[in-house]
């Protein structure tokens, strides 16, 4: 039987780190992931996990301490923010190349300078490129519900790749929110025991973990990684399949919402995509058809399904809370990924770019309102009047 | 039992390095290896960082090494064995795995230990791991082509800290890591050398056996870097010692001990001028580099010798 | 060694089989050769304790130094150097005023040219 407690999105995701019970977990605090750390703290000094937790000294021996921690076959989770990734960055990508299930969870923030503890997606961006499965999760619920199939995900034979499980930093790890929590014995039953297969500890067949490649098998290695993402690919929809059938609540590729019938629509991820569900509806009641895609999988990226999803559609505005300075048109990564997958798909669909919420600016119901009225205007006219919009941004 | 500290029992126990890796000829790092997986008996468990010791053993497809290891960065040695020994204890606890006595060891050169890997060893230690970290000390990043470290002499040429026309090497004397480590209050803490491998071995089983982190700082004779003949990397580390360039001593639960005091205190030019990276010290307008770097060994030393009361 | 596929090997670099790097043969490596001399060995042992290549064979059973593993030896000429035998020939030589050559066969381990080169 589950319960609803009223849980902010970190406590949320602390929690489901207690139900999980890994055998290690190695942190160190950043703003805004601290609460999660904290509060896992506090089940670690009430007994209430068997957790080793490694109370390190930089994110950087954070990574290093769970690939240790992973290679030994231990259950490994963590959790970080912005500067705290870019520091771990080197050894985010070891993590990925060694195979190591380890399970983040990644309270967006933006990358410094200046520094600025809000939230925007900069820091999950530099990594995209690391082999890490990442998810996107719309509030504390889905984060909560992402972490505990993270583990399933990660761990599965044909997948071994670290997971990273995002949430909007304070938006929503800090705001209470009411969050179905499962059973301890329900949730442990999902996450089952972890198998490792060729675990350091195992004294009777030593192994060697991170020999040096020369340009004669490292490119055999990183093809490995790449046949583990097509797999991972199959394997989120099949957790999430078992996830339904017990929990009660079906995650996909990503979550269409209106969109069937919409003649536009609104590519955005985590937060704002609640708030761009309201806008929805309000504009759905003035009879427009509108609808919105919510990314939940970015790795690897779902191309073929989302073109599918967008194809009939008339015009499609991707909001991206994050930019890539001198990429095309300084747009922002998801707009660059889902132009591609569009062309290569067939989608002969206009697509515009909005950056918005860059360190932490709000962005507001009826700034999302214009993005739609823009869309419905590229649809009636078939062209794209600017690429790319940097929202309310001070001129 | 363990093991007698006698070569002829020690060769007796199966060598847990095998031969076929790729490091030089004479090369000190692999002797003091071998020397320390010799003195224990129990099984182990390596994080090795990046570096000659890394490299050359595990240059894919092949391993050298006959136990459990791994390699994750240049400077992150121990934070890797911390995450390996956590895993093991909370698997334990659980029951997940049985109790093996397992020793869990890091290896890093002086490159990944002094420098780039100092703040992940000082947390390791802090946090009361129980692990033996050994610096293998050759005095430069060897790896990748003799860059100066903070552990090159004085005097030193390296290829970033050249003897060049107008500055003559490595202008700064080395860091005292080994004391640095005391001063974290752990356990054990010891400096050894190979060329006095009984003096190495049983500090290794005190390391090992302490019950909480544990430090060798271990000379590690280079010929490549030192410019010295490949034969002579034993003779070579021992006037280091003799010259009290590298005192042997310990610190054991806060103890200073002296544990080797040369019969006689050689001049530390005995030792600079085997090797071809002083060759420039000798000149005559550089010989006050000697001078130099002699009275900074023996004030090191008086002072090594008070804390141990050998004063 | 034949270059194998990405199918064929194990996933994240990991290497499965514990000192296989005893299929690599860094004997080539050699200039000089260590050979055993006239002098009796005592089989105390040194050449093992200081040998950075694992290359100095040892019969455990009898307690004894059994030679030289020279598919392997690197020819460092550690061995010959740190030998407690050797200094005792090299020592009474010196005293007669004589200045021992390193692959003089008296010698309990010696140091000999590798094979010349071919021209």
């Amino acid at each position: 039987m589950s319960k609803f407690e009223a849980l902010a999105g970190n406590e949320a995701v602390a929690t489901a780190m207690r139900q999980i019970n890994p055998d290690v977990m190695a942190a160190y605090p950043i703003t805004p992931q601290t609460s999660t750390v904290q509060k896992f703290a506090d089940f670690v000094s009430d007994g209430l996990v068997d957790t080793d937790f490694v109370t390190v000294e930089s994110e950087h021996s954070a990574m290093s301490a769970c690939v240790g921690a992973s290679a030994a076959g231990a259950r490994v989770m963590t959790a970080t923010s912005a500067n705290g990734l870019a520091l771990m960055w080197e050894i985010v990508y070891i993590a990925a190349s060694n195979r190591c299930p380890i399970a983040m969870s990644l309270v967006n923030r933006a990358l410094s300078a200046p520094i600025n503890i809000h939230c925007d997606h900069s820091d999950v961006m530099g990594i995209r490129d690391s082999g890490w499965i990442i998810l996107f999760s719309e509030n504390g619920q889905e984060a909560y519900d992402n972490i505990i199939q993270a583990i399933r995900i990660g761990e599965h034979p044909d997948v071994l790749l670290p997971v990273a499980v995002c949430q909007d930093g304070f938006i929503t790890s800090h705001s209470l929110e009411r969050v179905e929590i499962f059973d301890d014995a329900d949730v442990k039953a999902f996450v089952g025991e972890y198998k490792p297969q060729w675990p350091l500890l195992d004294l009777e067949h030593p192994k060697t973990y991170g020999p040096l490649d020369f340009y004669d098998y490292y490119y055999e290695h990183k093809r490995q990684q790449v046949e583990a993402m097509e797999h991972a690919h199959r394997v989120v929809l099949e957790v999430a399949d078992e996830f339904n059938r017990k929990f009660n609540r079906n995650y996909g590729l990503f979550e269409p919402y209106k969109l069937d019938d919409a003649e536009v629509g609104v590519i955005v991820a985590n937060s704002a995509a609640g708030t761009a569900k309201v806008v929805v509806d309000k504009l759905r009641d003035e009879g427009l058809k509108v609808g919105l895609l919510k990314p939940r999988l970015f790795r690897p990226f779902p191309a073929k399904e989302l073109s599918d999803a967008l194809r009939h559609l008339k015009a499609v505005m991707v909001m991206d809370r994050s930019a890539s300075f001198g990429a095309m048109d300084n747009a922002g990564p998801l707009f660059l990924e889902l132009v591609a997958a569009l062309a290569l798909h067939g989608v002969q669909v206009p697509v515009a770019d909005y950056v918005y919420g860059l360190g932490g600016r709000d962005i507001l119901p009826r700034e999302i309102e214009q993005v739609y009225h823009d869309a419905l205007k590229v649809a009636e006219t078939g062209q794209v009047e600017r690429m790319v919009t940097y929202l309310s941004v001070r001129e | 039992m363990a093991t007698k500290l006698t070569p002829k029992e020690l060769s007796k126990r199966p060598e847990r390095l095998s031969p076929g890796h790729r490091l030089c000829a004479g090369c000190g790092a692999t002797i003091i290896v071998r020397q320390i997986l010799a003195a224990i008996d129990d099984p182990v468990v390596i994080a090795n960082a990046t570096g000659c010791l890394e490299v050359g053993t595990t240059i894919y497809p092949y391993t050298a090494w006959r136990v459990p290891w791994i390699h994750n960065a240049f400077e992150n040695a121990a934070s890797t064995i911390s995450g390996v020994e956590a895993a093991y204890r909370s698997m334990v606890k659980q029951g997940k795995i049985p109790e093996q006595n397992v020793k869990f060891l890091a290896f890093a050169g002086d490159g990944g230990t002094y420098d780039i890997g100092i703040q992940a060893l000082s947390g390791a230690v802090e946090r009361g791991h129980q692990f033996l970290y050994v610096c293998y000390d050759n005095g430069a990043y060897m790896n990748t082509g003799i860059q100066r470290s903070s552990a090159t002499p004085y005097g030193a040429h390296t290829t970033t800290s050249p003897a060049g026309k107008v500055i003559p090497g490595k202008q700064q004397f080395r860091k005292d890591l080994t004391a640095i480590m005391a001063a974290h209050h752990i356990p054990y803490v010891a400096q050894a050398a190979p060329s006095q491998w009984r003096d190495l071995m049983k500090k290794t089983r005190k390391a090992v056996n302490c019950g909480g982190p544990a430090f060798m700082n271990v000379l590690s004779s280079c010929n490549r870097g030192w410019r010295h003949g490949t034969n002579e990397t034993i003779e070579i580390t021992q006037l280091a010692v003799d010259t009290c360039y590298w005192p042997l001593y310990e610190v054991e639960n806060g103890e200073w001990r002296l544990t080797y005091k040369p019969k006689k205190k050689r001049p530390v030019e005995e030792w600079l001028k085997r090797q071809g990276r002083f060759r420039h010290v000798f000149k005559p307008e550089n010989r006050h580099m000697i001078d130099k770097l002699q009275a900074e060994v023996d004030r090191r030393w008086e002072q090594l010798l008070k804390l141990c009361g050998e004063a | 060694m034949e270059l194998k596929g990405w199918r064929d090997i194990p996933i994240g670099g990991m290497i499965l089989e514990a000192g296989n790097a005893v299929e690599y043969l860094t004997g080539g490596w050699r200039a000089f050769r260590p050979v055993h001399g006239e002098a009796e060995c005592i089989h105390c042992m040194q050449c093992w304790l200081f040998c950075p290549d694992s290359s100095i064979l040892v019969d455990p059973e009898n307690e004894k130094m059994a030679g030289f593993d020279l598919e392997h030896c690197k020819g460092c000429g550690i061995c010959a150097s740190i030998c407690p035998v050797n200094a005792k020939v090299i020592k009474k030589a010196k005293k007669a005023g004589e200045e021992l050559a390193r692959n003089d066969t008296r010698l309990c381990i010696r140091m000999v040219e590798e094979g010349k080169f071919k021209e």
